[in-house]
């Protein structure tokens, strides 16, 4: 006798069939970019650790065109991520303020505004606040 | 209850779910396209100044933690999310899935202690 789980058998395209399901694909699908985006950084480290020469052949390879489409793919599944992942943080980590729970947009906005914020001081830091 | 990896895995997740909500968007507008579009100037991004930052024993430590929750985020969903395009072989997806995430926070740890 198999005591293997039976799985029904489900054709691998099925999520394409309804929009809110391709927009859960799509929100799944945005981790692949947030690892490709930490991919980069390691290479830039990796190249940073060979010198000087390595280290401004990878930039020159990070503004190529090529380059930059990957730079835009990241950018725009990152906006994606970043989005659906602060939406949902009213049921990840619901707020209680003493015997009422704060309403979810609070929590949410103020995810935005952090967002916001952080993007901020990383760009003025880059830019070696000037 | 018995011992599992579950909670360690779930919180590196977790973490690196919120870590890169936060940071991708503007890292890769500030490495992929502030320079090109003049945003930035090209000696903000130059060797002498992103390796006085990247090597300092606080860059080192922020970039290393960084990258590793950004990584097992990545595998994380990548194993739960292979499950729903027909890939039921959980023990393989782990594997494979965890031990990318392993092997490049090990590289990345080696890269930035050899700065």
């Amino acid at each position: 006798m198999n005591n293997a789980p039976y799985i029904r058998p489900m054709p691998a395209s099925w999520w394409l069939r309804q929009g809110r399901y391709v927009r859960y694909m799509i929100r799944e699908a945005t981790c692949l970019f947030v690892g490709l985006h930490a991919l980069v950084l390691l290479v830039g480290v990796y190249r940073l650790s060979q010198g000087r020469e390595a280290f401004e052949a990878f930039l020159e390879a990070l503004w190529s065109p090529a380059g930059q489409l990957i730079s835009a793919a990241i950018l725009i599944m990152a906006v994606i991520h970043s989005v659906t992942w602060f939406n949902l943080t009213p049921k990840a980590m619901p707020l209680w303020i003493g015997e009422k729970q704060a309403p979810g947009w609070i929590i949410v906005a103020a995810h935005y505004g952090g967002w916001f914020v952080v993007s901020v001081i990383v760009l003025l830091l880059a830019g070696g606040l000037s | 209850m018995a011992r599992s990896h579950k909670p360690v895995v779930w919180g590196l997740f977790a973490a690196g779910g919120t870590a890169s909500a936060f940071l991708v968007p503007v890292l890769a507008i500030t490495l992929g396209f502030a320079v090109p579009l003049g945003l930035l100037s090209p000696t903000d991004l130059s060797f002498d100044r992103v390796y006085s930052i990247v090597s300092h024993p606080l860059g080192r430590l922020v970039l290393f933690g960084y990258m590793t929750v950004c990584f097992w985020h990545a595998a994380h969903r990548t194993r739960t999310t292979a499950h729903d395009v027909g890939l039921h072989n959980d023990r393989v997806t782990m594997i494979v899935c965890y031990g990318a995430a392993g092997l490049s926070t090990v590289l990345a740890a080696l890269f930035l202690l050899s700065l």
